[in-house]
């Protein structure tokens, strides 16, 4: 099935993009899909990224064809 | 009269207008976002603005806090802020608080306003807002910025979530360090965005942005915006425990070396590494067996000035001949 994704700060930079579109396996959770593309991407400090499924933060849910995972650091700057 | 176009919104009106002038804010860090934050909340009339920051103005600075000026370089923000906003409102109070906010005094500048915005540039200092406001019951407005993205939040606003139910595991790499740069519209949208929230709030007009966080990308045009969840048990350990320090420290590139740390306690970034000595200038005459004498030493602060001012009373009277300055200070240390 496919999920987009989208990815902010320095986590787009570490994977070269913004946004893509990810063939998944059937039944996948949010938690495995960031674990998936923190290997994938090298991704920093991984442990304070949050996920958004579909707009919603802090949910542990399996993904479902089409939904949109948002991939957000946390960052501090001013 | 003064706020005529104002008034004329029939969301503002006379009772709106008294309402920001008996109001009063507190504006954490006056930078970026701080600046024009400051500026249009000083032009809509509120009532008073304490604006609180321990830094000088710097020539990397005016790229994007446009309320200073090349005449200002090496002031104080906290009271060259409190001068031009007089300029521009004489009738409001304004407060220069020319320090730090730490864990000690968090709590009681606090208690003297109605709301806090953040215009900090650091993580530490965003989880002691978060604790002191869920501890002091005041709302907060978030900000943030990288590159060319900001996030915008208001948090502990009628029992919504906080900064830890979004963020509950604190980042192990201080960003802010970094020398990552930043376009200077960026905290300046951010910042106007923030004082936009305090009037809302003010004024119990339009859609507070609690539990929501907007995400913006100057380049890409987009906005975009998420659903945080609120995390009770988040809200609740602060209640119990008091605030909880979080403490993040970069790495020095040249680890390698002996290093003399001579900035303040509450300077950021703090750096980790047993091989820095940490002593603020002003202790350095009474700590004088800290620093070694056989090996070499490299001295810095924050621009590299201080270092080389301690390097100079070092020498001269103390006769240290092993202390080598670090050019462009802590940004150097962790950048190389």
């Amino acid at each position: 099935m496919k999920v987009s994704v989208k990815y902010f700060g320095m986590i787009a930079e570490a994977a070269g993009r913004d946004e893509e579109v990810l063939e998944v396996a059937w039944g996948i959770s949010v938690n495995e899909l960031k674990e998936q593309q923190v290997q994938k991407y090298k991704i920093p400090d991984a442990e304070a990224v949050q996920l958004a499924v579909n707009q919603n933060l802090g949910k542990e849910v399996e993904l479902k064809e089409g939904d949109e995972v948002a991939f957000l650091p946390p960052f501090a700057g001013g | 009269m003064r706020y005529d176009r104002q008034i004329k919104l029939n969301e503002v009106g006379i009772s709106g207008q008294e309402k920001l002038l008996n109001a009063s804010v507190l504006i954490v860090g006056v930078g970026g976002l701080g600046c024009p934050a400051a500026q249009y909340l000083a032009g809509a009339g509120i009532g008073k603005i304490g604006l609180m920051d321990y830094d000088k103005v710097t020539i990397t600075n005016l790229h994007r806090q446009i309320l200073y000026t090349e005449s200002d370089l090496e002031k104080s923000k906290a009271l060259v802020a409190k001068e031009k906003l007089q300029g521009l409102n004489s009738e409001i109070e304004l407060i220069a608080i020319e320090e730090a906010l730490t864990i000690e005094n968090a709590e009681n500048h606090f208690r003297q306003y109605d709301l806090i915005l953040d215009g900090t540039d650091n993580f530490e200092t965003k989880y002691l807002i978060n604790d002191a406001c869920i501890l002091t019951g005041k709302i907060w407005v978030y900000a943030s910025v990288y590159k060319n993205e900001g996030q915008l939040s208001v948090f502990n606003y009628r029992e919504g979530p906080s900064y830890r139910c979004l963020f509950p595991k604190t980042t192990r790499q201080n960003i802010s360090c970094e020398a990552t740069g930043v376009l200077g519209v960026v905290p300046g949208i951010l910042g106007i965005l923030q004082a936009a929230e305090v009037l809302k709030i003010i004024l119990g007009v339009g859609n507070v942005f609690s539990g929501k966080l907007k995400l913006v990308n100057i380049f890409s045009g987009t906005e975009q915006i998420l659903n945080i969840q609120k995390k009770q048990e988040e809200i609740d350990k602060i209640r119990k425990q008091g605030i909880i320090p979080v403490s993040i420290a970069c790495e020095v590139k040249d680890a390698g070396k002996t290093y003399l740390d001579v900035r303040e306690a509450f300077e950021q970034p703090k750096v980790k590494s047993e091989n820095v000595i940490h002593i603020p200038f002003g202790d350095l005459q009474n700590r004088l067996n800290e620093i070694p004498k056989k090996e070499g030493v490299l001295v810095f602060c924050q621009s590299g000035k201080r270092s080389l001012a301690a390097i100079e009373l070092l020498q001269k009277d103390f006769g240290f001949d092993n202390l080598k300055n670090v050019e462009g200070g802590i940004e150097t240390i962790i950048n190389g």
